[in-house]
């Protein structure tokens, strides 16, 4: 009798718990109801119809998934656009991690001016915004100075096949664009190098691992959480950023007479969908990786 | 030629030049700075040139004899473009429109993250899920929808349309908030909270007067994270705040079109024509508030995630 008077107390509790921690919550519900569920379906209606705009009203014209099979198989730009995305996003995402890494692995030794290096590292935090690295990228200096142009990159260029060439090109043309992504990945990888018990490095040190070994064996496996964040970090950053040339197609669109707002929101979602599957293939990778380290 | 090897002075002098576990060599410390100054040159290079580029007159522009060091300072470039991106107004609208919504974003996030750290509740990982879900969510998928509700309710251009979201939750990156004030509040002990409780105090006394003190650092972070990412955010301000304010970073997308209706081409000397050093003038100043802060407010950038936790397990 004691026992199950105890016991209803108890859910009783739990359930004061819960509702108290749905009370904290709550507002954050109803704004992800009001500002991403309901627009994120409207957007998708939108993309099964032909939308026009008036002054006052929006007329809706069903046409099913016609938006989608114009952007995918009529459409000479998109899927071009797309396939380039994945391409840079794919050669990005890691140079930005072993380049951040590297130069968290920097930061992390102890020298001299170490303070001044950290703030330099940072600065791209601060202004890296769309309209300032487009100035910069159109004044040259995004690019590793003028290498693109050397007649031997540009021989060499030529000699690839095709498939290789755009991710080279990218990569020669976009390099320091590339390291400009990199501010708050080197802060997560720096954190995490950070936690790592120094006793650890001693230890491997006494046993007579090189600082080479100590490396692969110790640093690079506690960094596994750090890079599945970073990774997915960048590709969002890099997927949302307002210079991205898909985000520009598609917002070009929404205000095109032949485009219109169905036809964005069909190339919107269709984008997501690509994002999606960049995410989890990268997700899916370094976890495999991940896996095999710490065995 | 073993005894070469192995006597004691070229021991030292192996010992400094590569160092030994004590201590680094010289050779490595060499190395080290090198490729620490050659990467620092790449994001210290664009903004000297962005720099330098903006103090060069007409002549110094097209003289090919110049080109790291100007024969002159000149400044007419920047009384332009402070004229055509119409500065005290735009500045004043930036930092508006960056720090309200930040403050906001930032207490939300914190009362929400504060909910999913110290509360036991059914469908935790669902609200994990979806919070992932509104940070990989590319803008366009929402925004169209948004713009018209704003328009019909009259609050396209107004500010309020990005205080909005902020004030649900809903903010720009605002997972990323959430996610640092759970990892803040997650390792708060029970044993202040029973204590509280035990003495009467509500949860959200308990909140205000126990967890919101022990994240402070948190708070700090946060809102400079938000504020810089509000300021340097384009997509969503172009399309919200069309015809109405007018942000620093908006007005540098559409400097060239501003300058030729001050200065129309027709009507001005060559002198006056627009041309990269205005441009990297403009540039300049949209970068300079945000320099200015990063530079007073550096050790909580640099020590954000330490102080923070976000990498926690």
């Amino acid at each position: 009798m004691i026992g199950r008077s105890r016991s209803r107390r108890e859910i009783s509790l739990r359930t004061r718990e819960a509702l108290h921690g749905y009370g904290f919550i709550l507002i954050w519900i109803v704004g992800f109801l009001l500002f991403t569920l309901l627009p994120l379906s409207e957007t998708f209606h939108y993309s099964l119809n032909q939308v026009s705009v008036t002054a006052t009203h929006i007329n809706l014209d069903f046409v099913e998934w016609a938006n989608y099979s114009r952007a995918l198989f009529t459409d000479p730009n998109f899927v071009e656009l797309l396939v380039g995305y994945t391409v840079e996003t794919l050669v990005s995402v890691p140079i930005v991690l072993i380049f951040a890494m590297s130069i968290a692995l920097f930061l992390n030794l102890k020298f001299r001016l170490k303070g001044l290096f950290r703030v330099i590292f940072f600065l791209p935090i601060v202004i890296t915004s769309g309209p300032v690295i487009k100035e910069l990228t159109a004044q040259g200096a995004a690019s590793a100075p003028g290498i693109a142009n050397i007649p031997a990159v540009v021989d060499f260029l030529a000699q690839l096949p095709r498939a290789l060439r755009s991710p080279v090109e990218y990569l020669l043309t976009s390099f320091i664009l590339i390291l400009w992504f990199s501010g708050v990945q080197i802060l997560i990888y720096l954190a995490s190098l950070q936690k790592i018990d120094r006793s650890i490095y001693e230890a491997a040190a006494i046993d007579g691992a090189s600082s080479w070994e100590i490396f692969w064996k110790i640093i690079l496996p506690s960094l596994s959480m750090a890079t599945l964040l970073n990774a997915i970090y960048t590709i969002v950053t890099l997927s949302h950023f307002s210079e991205n040339r898909v985000i520009r197609y598609i917002y070009n669109q929404t205000y095109d007479v032949r485009g219109g707002i169905g036809y964005a929101s069909a190339m919107a979602f269709i984008y997501f969908g690509v994002m999606i599957i960049l995410l989890a293939a990268v997700y899916f990778f370094l976890m495999q990786w991940a896996k095999r380290e710490s065995k | 030629m073993t005894r070469i090897i192995h006597h004691p002075t070229t021991d030292r002098l192996r010992s400094i030049l590569f160092g030994s576990r004590a201590h680094r060599g010289v050779v490595f410390t060499i190395a080290l700075y090198a490729l620490l100054v050659a990467i620092g040159f790449v994001y210290l290079q664009p903004l000297l040139f962005m720099f330098i580029t903006s103090i060069k007159s007409p002549g110094d522009l097209l003289n090919p004899m110049v080109q790291w060091v100007p024969t002159e300072l000149y400044l007419g470039n920047y009384a332009r473009s402070f004229r055509v991106l119409n500065y005290p107004q735009t500045l004043l609208a930036s930092v508006l429109i960056s720090v309200t919504p930040s403050l906001l974003q930032t207490l939300v996030a914190s009362v929400v993250g504060y909910g999913l750290a110290r509360y036991r509740f059914w469908g935790k990982p669902i609200v994990f899920l979806l919070l992932l879900i509104t940070f990989i969510i590319p803008p366009q998928n929402t925004v169209i929808p948004q713009m018209l509700t704003y328009r019909n309710l009259g609050l396209l251009g107004s500010p309020l349309a990005l205080i909005l979201p902020a004030l649900l939750g809903q903010g720009y990156r605002s997972a990323i908030f959430i996610l640092i004030f759970y990892q803040n509040f997650v390792s708060l002990p029970k044993v202040l909270e029973e204590s509280a409780r035990l003495d009467g105090a509500t949860d959200l006394r308990i909140f205000i007067t126990i967890a919101m003190p022990s994240a402070l650092p948190a708070y700090i972070v946060s809102f400079i994270f938000s504020t810089v990412w509000y300021w340097n955010e384009t997509f969503l301000t172009t399309i919200f705040l069309e015809g109405g304010v007018t942000t620093l970073p908006m007005q540098l997308s559409r400097f060239a079109q501003a300058y030729e209706n001050l200065y129309p081409p027709g009507g001005v000397s060559i002198f006056e024509r627009l041309n990269e050093a205005v441009k990297m003038s403009g540039t300049f100043l949209n970068i300079l508030p945000l320099l200015v802060m990063y530079f007073v407010l550096q050790r909580w950038f640099v020590e954000s995630v330490e102080m923070t936790g976000i990498t926690g397990e």
